[in-house]
């Protein structure tokens, strides 16, 4: 029974890393008022350079860092279309997600069916074998480690750094940072990139971690999900952490209960993501106040430095 | 790069211009060779369903060398683009045009109508006409197969499938598998997830741990990536192959894999085309016919893969026929009596779950 159990935490870890990456990045991109729907886009970018950078060096660091990078360049698409020519964020992002998608499956044509190892697990001798505690807390993926460091790191440069004052009076308004002489574009630039380089990660851990194996449109929706939990989260980056481990245990939870035998009609399974994730947004958005607090007043809205 | 409307227009428009006017295409000439096409549902790369299609267009040329002329189109979208794609093959002069899923029988239906002098072929349907011809593979006795191995192996006795839409070709496969295991070991029990599609590595791994929690260690999987297949190997537990032999993608949890062999199958059809001998025909084949192969016998004791050919010697013999009598559904309904065995278009139509199976089927 523990033994069920601990690999039950197990899968819904593996479910939730790739949504609480993702998710993480797109929450500091929002925070300096810019939304990027791309996520998905950047996410599939990420998960098949870090595929093929693993396929042609065998190296997960470097798989890792590709995907990193992968994501960046998709990111910084965004940014220069967006930031740099003002179009709408909101078509720019969509036009991301659906390049992404093509691109991506264009570039992975090739490694479709291509074998790598998985991401290694770290071991500690001991540790790692001490029952449930061991497999869960000293037994994950380094890209598991960095999911939750990267939440830390992310509150504290919000809440409790300069910079990251700064970069959330950019996204609070944008008129009086660029009055104060905070340059508002390149703050923005900075928060999407690191956004695409978080997306890039989420996807690298589809590829290598949850998979190890390339498909195309692999990330199945997890993008968009990662995008309702910023939401969800009301830009708080503790909450992510509770946002994504929910939905990663619902998106688990739906297919075990089939294995109980439970009757579910499959398409409902498949659709229950995204129906918590529009139930949890409408429930958030009745409470009006503690959206306005925290959510970003210039998000998605673009900037002309000569007004 | 650039492209004007009317280029534009002439490739939207391809399809229903040239189907205006069927007449004027047909077979040109007897003469040079005959023109085969065929369409995939997925990349030819998927080293799953798709791939094993095209090796069989792949034998096509092998054997018959310059009598032929092969193409195909891969990634073809389910649905409204199929009939274009089918049309536009037909237009090209192909003589013969193989739609190898499912999702693509009305399409197929209605190209075959259009062009009533092109050959037809659609894999796993059930509607055919004049110039469409259907074929399909036994897939079931392979699980069966399966089924004996997991039977041999399981230890908690408790055995796994993956799926991904109810239809009979997935319920027969998740009833064989068990009955197979039962021929073993008459206490086994089977869970199956449906996952609502053929191919999200992602749910395919996730469906696959869902049973490994709950106490499966046997995993067979019926979706076309080795997901399922990689992620019971992640957990240490055995598991099988689908479609083609994927033990790449798990050297030491790999027991064996159902292999399609369309090549053999495909090799005839044409030669039909070429002698003009070809009729629209039903052909269900499997390891008689040699359309369906088990992947080598491997990670399992050598008294188990002896049992493991044993039943495929069986089967192709017609000693083991999977769905005899008697046989129970759920509620405990007897389904085949004892003595008999299901007619095939009892189980070409299955929509009921044998004894023993866990978990109901969405109504």
């Amino acid at each position: 029974m523990s033994f069920a159990f601990t690999s039950f935490v197990l899968s819904v870890i593996v479910s939730s890393t790739p949504l609480l990456l993702a998710a993480t990045g797109e929450l500091v991109a929002e925070r300096s008022g810019v939304l990027n729907l791309g996520v998905e886009g950047m996410m599939l970018i990420g998960a098949v350079s870090g595929f093929a950078v693993m396929v042609v060096t065998g190296s997960p660091v470097l798989a890792v860092l590709a995907a990193a990078v992968g994501g960046m360049v998709m990111a910084l698409i965004f940014a220069v279309v967006s930031l740099g020519f003002l179009a709408s964020q909101v078509p720019t992002g969509l036009a991301l997600t659906i390049f992404g998608t093509g691109l991506s499956a264009l570039v992975g044509s090739g490694y479709v069916g291509v074998a790598v190892p998985r991401l290694p697990k770290l071991h500690v001798p001991g540790l790692s074998d001490i029952p449930f505690v061991g497999p869960v807390v000293f037994g994950q993926d380094a890209l598991v480690y960095l999911s939750f460091a990267a939440v830390v790191g992310v509150w504290f440069f919000l809440n409790r750094s300069r910079a990251g004052l700064i970069l959330r009076a950019v996204g609070d308004s944008h008129d009086a940072a660029h009055a104060i002489g905070y340059p508002v574009v390149r703050i923005r630039y900075l928060a999407t990139l690191f956004g695409g380089a978080m997306a890039g990660l989420g996807g690298a851990y589809m590829s290598l971690a949850y998979n190890s194996s390339w498909a195309e449109n692999m990330t199945a929706g997890r993008g968009w999900i990662a995008l309702a939990l910023v939401v969800f989260a009301t830009w708080r980056p503790f909450w992510l952490v509770v946002g994504a481990y929910l939905f990663g245990a619902i998106m688990y939870f739906s297919l075990y209960v089939q294995g109980v035998g439970i009757p579910v009609p499959s398409p409902f399974v498949s659709m229950l993501p995204y129906l918590a994730t529009v139930l949890v947004l409408v429930l958030i958005s009745r409470d009006k106040t503690r959206i306005r607090l925290n959510a970003p007043a210039c998000l998605g809205r673009p900037f002309h430095a000569a007004g | 790069m650039t492209m004007d409307r009317r280029t534009f227009n002439k490739l939207l428009g391809a399809g229903a211009f040239a189907g205006a006017a069927p007449a004027l295409i047909g077979r040109a000439a007897a003469a040079g060779p005959v023109k085969a096409a065929w369409i995939y549902v997925g990349p030819v790369g998927d080293y799953g369903y798709s791939y094993q299609h095209d090796q069989g267009r792949k034998l096509v040329e092998e054997k018959l060398g310059d009598k032929v002329k092969t193409s195909f189109v891969e990634n073809v979208p389910e649905g409204a683009d199929t009939e274009r794609v089918l049309v536009e093959l037909a237009n090209k002069g192909n003589d013969i045009i193989f739609a190898t899923s499912f999702g693509f029988m009305n399409p197929t239906v209605a190209a075959a109508k259009r062009f009533p002098n092109v050959k037809f072929e659609h894999a796993t349907g059930y509607k055919r006409a004049k110039n469409l011809a259907t074929y399909n593979i036994r897939f079931y006795e392979g699980r069966f197969v399966q089924g004996v191995i997991a039977g041999h192996l399981s230890k908690s006795g408790i055995i796994g499938y993956v799926g991904a839409v109810p239809i009979p070709e997935v319920i027969m496969g998740v009833n064989a598998f068990l009955l197979g295991a039962r021929s073993v070991n008459p206490k086994i029990r089977s869970k199956f997830i449906l996952i609502n599609t053929w191919y999200d590595p992602g749910k395919e791994g996730d469906a696959a741990k869902a049973m490994i929690d709950q106490g499966a260690d046997v995993i067979t999987q019926h979706t076309d990536s080795p997901a399922a297949m990689q992620a019971a190997a992640n957990r240490g537990v055995k598991a099988f192959g689908q479609a083609t032999d994927m033990i790449k993608f798990a050297p030491k949890d790999q027991l064996t894999a159902s292999v399609d062999n369309w090549g053999p199958y495909y090799v005839d059809r044409v030669r039909m085309v070429i002698d003009g001998t070809w009729k629209s025909t039903d052909v269900w084949g499997g390891f008689k016919a040699k359309m369906l192969e088990m992947a080598p016998f491997r990670n399992m004791p050598d008294d188990v893969a002896k049992a493991a050919q044993q039943t495929v010697d069986d089967i192709a013999s017609g000693k083991i026929l999977p769905f005899k009598g008697p046989l129970k559904d759920q509620s405990g309904k007897e389904r085949v009596a004892a003595g008999s065995s299901l007619p095939d278009d009892k189980i070409a139509s299955m929509d009921w779950l044998v004894e023993g199976v866990e978990g109901k089927l969405p109504s």
